[in-house]
């Protein structure tokens, strides 16, 4: 199975990690040169740098036979374009969008996308937070 | 008419300027505080600060109304496409132009049905090849939804059509000659009529094919 990861910061990184740990072919796309340290030293995995929205890029690191594509740079609009392009053109099966404005999220996620809004899931996590203890106080 | 434009830059803001001046209502969108200081001082209460892409933005630019066109002629072309996507389908703007930065990305526009677009790159390239002769094939006209394009051809004194019946021609699959231009007068060509240096061969064909048709008309 042969997933791309696009964008390799915090988040793109270690899942890149985790999945070439479970025995998956790993192709990694970052703009930045640097991020490839993120993956240590022993990275067995594909690591290509350019922006994630070129289409031959996007080719050179296999998206054509790709299994699965994560689209998890810093900016959700290239996120958006970049995954719903993985989506329909693409045709990969399993494409996973981070979107760090829940509304545009939300929107997304009606239109088809698997995504994964992190703020979200802060928001509903703290609030849970204080609540519980509100619980705990009566 | 009323219209949102999202992007204050030089594009945006003279089609703001224009609309205006022809009478009609126009809200500006921009982020760059510099650039909005700027823009608030001539605009006034017609430009908004902020990120086009965030709803509660546009919201506040009033695109619930909603504008008959909404603009989108930011310096990125990944926040255009989604401007003009949340435009259209989350709040039924039925017209949206956005502005191609990188011609690399117009696939991006093109699968998500954002149209027209406008590419500054692009229309240099096509007045280019109207002035450039040497170039061989001049486009005219592409219908993009229907994926055809109609292009000029100049039949050169070498080139290697010149003399044969249009019969006789090896053109690519899907196109065809529609009209001939010779000493000034357009004609309606058939299987035999014979191509001559000097003359101007419209034709229509499928985007892509050019090469294909150069190779025929053109090369020698």
């Amino acid at each position: 199975m042969k997933v791309l990861v696009i964008g390799c910061g915090r988040v793109g990184s270690a899942v890149a990690l985790e999945l070439r740990a479970a025995g998956w072919d790993v192709s990694v796309v970052d703009e930045r040169e640097e991020a490839l340290g993120r993956l240590g030293d022993n990275w067995s995995g594909e690591f290509h740098v350019g922006q994630g929205i070129d289409l031959q890029l996007l080719r050179h690191a296999g998206i054509e036979d790709a299994d699965a594509v994560v689209v998890t740079t810093d900016g959700d609009n290239s996120n958006i374009v970049i995954g719903q392009m993985a989506q329909k053109r693409f045709d990969v099966r399993s494409v996973v969008v981070r979107i760090l404005d829940p509304a545009r999220a939300e929107f997304f996620r009606t239109r088809g996308l698997n995504v994964v809004c992190p703020t979200q899931s802060a928001i509903e996590t703290l609030t849970n937070a204080v609540r519980a203890f509100e619980g705990a106080l009566r | 008419m009323y219209l949102l434009i999202a992007g204050g830059g030089k594009v945006g803001s003279n089609l703001a300027r224009g609309l205006i001046r022809g009478g009609h209502e126009v809200t500006l969108i921009e982020q760059r505080s510099q650039t909005f200081d700027r823009l608030e001082a001539e605009f006034e209460h017609q430009v908004h600060r902020g990120d086009a892409t965030e709803l509660f933005v546009l919201e506040r630019a009033g695109i619930n109304r909603p504008p008959d066109v909404v603009v989108a002629v930011t310096g990125d072309d990944e926040d255009n496409i989604v401007i003009c996507q949340l435009a259209r389908d989350r709040y039924g703007v039925e017209t949206t132009i956005a502005r191609v930065n990188d011609p690399r990305n117009q696939p991006y526009f093109d699968l998500l049905g954002i149209n027209p677009t406008v590419s500054a790159t692009e229309s240099i390239m096509g007045l280019i090849e109207h002035e450039v002769p040497e170039h061989g094939l001049i486009h005219l006209l592409e219908l993009r939804k229907e994926n055809l394009e109609i292009v000029e051809i100049l039949v050169d004194q070498h080139a290697a059509c010149a003399g044969k019946t249009i019969r006789d021609l090896a053109l690519p699959e899907g196109s065809r000659v529609i009209s001939i231009v010779r000493n000034g007068k357009a004609e309606a060509p058939d299987g035999s009529t014979q191509l001559a240096p000097g003359d101007s061969v419209l034709a229509i064909l499928e985007s892509g094919k050019e090469d294909e048709l150069r190779k025929v008309l053109v090369r020698q």
